[in-house]
């Protein structure tokens, strides 16, 4: 599925990495801890989180992740967000919960 | 090893803004090269993984990657505080990382696990006091 359709299905709010919209995804990962994302997230995956550091990047980088999406209205640090449009990942922020935008994403078929 | 290559970072201590850094530099490196994507994978890991530790305990360090047609050999060595009980350090869960640290998404005590799990050989040298040095051979697979 399109990063771009899910975007406005969902009514994401962009905030950086815009290069990267057009990237297909191929699924989901929520969690907060570095190690245990560095483990389990999948190349293409959609990474729901919470945190708003630098490390969220460079482990999306790492991966090469699909894009970020922050919830709760979280929103990235400022050197989080210039990494991001440097390694091209779509960040977003979003006012739902973690489970809340999962539910959204299984609605949506991803 | 005449065919391999040799690579060697200097890695800042404290500074969480450079953290992954020469992970991702190695990635793109071994990507160039052409190798497996599996291999890069677990590469990219285990050096994460070694990366934070050495900036989250140990004040940065140095890591060198030499690259062969069959094995690429990680040395991340530090002149940090040292592990004080190895076994325990392994152990899933274990973590002595501090509160702050923690806020940011690191201590789950994964850390020397997952780098074990993503080489084919891993050596931990290390002296209270005076530093680690963590080698690891990965086969390319």
């Amino acid at each position: 599925m399109k990063l771009s359709e899910i975007a406005s299905a969902l009514e994401l709010k962009p905030i950086a990495g815009a290069d990267g919209m057009n990237r297909e995804v191929n699924g989901c990962y929520i969690g907060d801890l570095m190690s245990l994302a560095m483990s389990n997230l999948e190349e293409g995956n959609l990474w729901i989180t919470i945190q708003t550091n630098l490390n969220v990047i460079a482990v999306s980088a790492l991966k090469e992740a699909g894009g970020v999406i922050l919830a709760d209205a979280m929103t990235p640090d400022a050197n989080a967000a210039e990494k991001a449009d440097e390694e091209e990942i779509p960040v977003f922020s979003s006012p739902l919960s973690a489970y809340q935008l999962a539910k959204r994403l299984a609605e949506l078929g991803l | 090893m005449s065919n391999s290559m040799v690579f060697r970072y200097d890695v800042d201590g404290d500074d969480f803004t450079l953290a992954g850094e020469i992970s991702s530099k190695v990635k793109k490196r071994l990507k160039q090269l052409g190798l497996p994507p599996e291999t890069i994978r677990k590469v990219a890991i285990a050096m994460y993984e070694a990366e934070i530790n050495m900036v989250i305990h140990a004040n940065g360090g140095t890591i060198t990657v030499e690259v062969s047609p069959e094995t690429i050999h990680i040395i991340f060595a530090d002149r940090g505080p040292g592990i004080p009980d190895i076994d325990k350090a392994m152990e899933e869960g274990f973590s002595t990382a501090s509160h702050e640290v923690r806020e940011l998404g690191f201590g789950a005590g994964m850390g020397l696990p997952n780098i074990k799990k993503n080489s084919d050989k891993m050596t931990i040298d290390t002296k209270v006091g005076e530093g680690t040095t963590i080698e690891l051979w990965m086969e390319v697979c």
